[in-house]
């Protein structure tokens, strides 16, 4: 290691002891706060503005803001790991399953692409949104969700890297066919998988 | 609004054209705006820098820096004019 | 131009904390030694890389405060919940280690040549840290290029380099957005059109601006300069945030 500063750790981030070996993926740190990463502005999206919409499914299937409340809501405890390194224990969300909004989409295609105000996009499988992986949250640690953090709603697909979780989602575009999304298309991997450091296009 | 850390692309894109191109000249593929690259938005460096057009907010260019590579892509620009200090 | 079309090669560089300077209550200025440093230019940015004992790295981009000639460095105002600045602000201390690369930038640059044009400088918040360096650059020199800085900032307790500004009273103004003093000329708020005016050469003497600040600010600020009669060439931007 090369040039290291004095007491730039243990504040924000630092490297996991064994207790946590088998929680904390390879190559990650834990961050005590929650950095805000972006590609863009910053949406500043109200919830009367707001409404989900999944395309590409048999049935064209919308939200508002109003029918995502109505839905019946899970709370969430699980760990978040972004592909810069850090990662963050025992996060809180309150949101709808995924599960829940396919159903309403009737027969579906294979990929899915998350759309977001102000041109945000990410893509899976659509069986990694399913079967209880993947929500959309409204609530973080029991307060609404801050701009910067996506709200009023954001995805939340714990099992991938963060980017794969789009902040200020408005749709879900489904295909046959596995179109990239923002940072897939800039040089990130297509899964995304950080226990397997899926963090660049051929890792 | 926010205040965010002071942000400058000058870094990666020396890194990546090994000299200064801030003062060239680039054409967004969206909106037509010409201008030095040293006038764009930019958002990053993590989890990469993502130069914007300041008219259109089009992705002009975006650079990943990887441990050991750069990946880099120019979406949206239809011309880059990079001056070699030749005379014309 | 020169620096401008020559290969460059980028590499990170061992830099030591030398001294810290207290701005105000959010921001500091590091003084660095940095062996091999190649000498800047006024505007010029570094990227600063921060290692962590256990190996995470985390780097930034900020503008390079002194004058040419002068040691690298930096001022830097605290983010909160930033992943770099928090650390740079309250933490690092002389004898401190962290790398930087550059300098870097050659399109936010000012120098003394030719053509002689007068020079606005117009910063908001943090942004004032590269028109410091213009203004330290010119004194320096002993040059007469008229200058003008125009600091756009939030209230008083803000203020950045507020002694060396205040020196320069000829040269400086200061522009209160949400208090202002109580012998402040003006009300709190944005810059207008008129105090721009006020602050820079007529059109006549093709002054040029260097404008640098949050997105908004600039935006703002370049569309007056431009119904002030500026052409768009004479306005240099940078954007942050």
């Amino acid at each position: 290691m090369g040039v290291v500063s004095r007491g730039f750790s243990g504040k924000h981030f630092h490297r996991p002891g064994p207790e946590l070996a088998g929680r904390v993926p390879p190559g990650q740190y834990l961050a005590s706060g929650f950095p805000v990463l972006t590609a863009g502005a910053t949406q500043h999206v109200s919830t009367g503005q707001w409404s989900f919409t999944i395309r590409g499914g048999t049935t064209e299937a919308r939200w508002t803001w109003d029918d995502l409340l109505a839905l019946p809501a899970e709370e969430i405890t699980t760990d978040i790991h972004c592909v810069t390194r850090w990662t963050k224990l025992d996060t809180h969300w309150t949101g709808v399953p995924l599960d829940t909004l396919l159903a309403a989409a009737g027969e579906v295609p294979e990929f899915a692409l998350q759309i977001s105000h102000g041109g945000y996009a990410t893509n899976l499988p659509v069986s990694e949104l399913t079967g209880g992986k993947a929500w959309l949250v409204y609530r973080y640690e029991g307060e609404p969700i801050a701009a910067e953090h996506g709200g009023p709603v954001r995805m939340l697909v714990p099992a991938h890297y963060l980017w794969k979780s789009a902040k200020w989602i408005r749709e879900l575009w489904l295909s046959a066919e596995d179109r990239p999304g923002f940072w897939e298309q800039s040089g990130y991997h297509h899964f995304g998988d950080p226990w397997r450091e899926q963090r660049y296009f051929n890792d | 609004m926010t205040e965010l850390d002071a942000n400058s692309a000058a870094g990666p894109l020396t890194l990546l054209f090994g000299r200064d191109v801030t003062l060239a000249v680039g054409i967004c593929a969206m909106c037509g705006t010409t201008g030095p690259l040293g006038e764009t938005v930019m958002y990053g460096p993590a989890p990469g820098t993502v130069l914007r057009c300041p008219q259109c907010s089009n992705v002009l260019m975006t650079i990943v820096e990887a441990p050991d590579r750069l990946l880099a892509t120019m979406p949206g620009l239809r011309l880059l004019s990079v001056p070699t200090g030749g005379t014309s | 131009m020169a620096g401008t079309a020559v290969f460059q090669r980028l590499t990170w560089l061992p830099a030591t904390v030398a001294d810290v300077v207290t701005e105000t209550p959010r921001a500091r200025t590091l003084l660095l030694a940095v062996p091999g440093w190649p000498g800047h230019r006024a505007g010029q940015h570094v990227d600063v890389r921060l290692t962590a004992p256990d190996g995470y790295q985390a780097s930034r981009a900020y503008s390079l405060a002194s004058a040419p000639g002068e040691g690298p460095a930096l001022t830097v105002v605290r983010v909160e919940d930033g992943e770099v600045s928090p650390y740079l602000v309250d933490v690092a201390s002389p004898g401190d280690r962290l790398e930087v690369r550059g300098p870097v930038g050659g399109y936010f640059v000012w120098e003394p040549a030719p053509p002689y044009r007068p020079v606005l400088l117009v910063g908001g918040g943090s942004g004032v840290v590269p028109l410091r360096a213009m203004l330290r650059h010119r004194a320096r020199l002993g040059d007469t290029t008229p200058m003008r800085l125009l600091y756009s900032v939030r209230d008083p307790a803000s203020v950045i380099y507020r002694d060396e500004l205040v020196r320069q009273a000829d040269l400086v103004t200061f522009h209160y957005t949400r208090t202002a003093p109580p012998d402040a000329p003006h009300a709190p708020g944005r810059i207008d059109r008129a105090t721009l005016e006020r602050t820079s050469r007529p059109a006549a003497e093709e002054p040029i601006a260097y404008v640098c600040g949050p997105t908004g600010f600039v935006e703002h600020v370049a569309a007056l300069l431009l119904d002030l009669g500026y052409p768009a060439p004479a306005i240099r931007t940078e954007r942050f945030g």
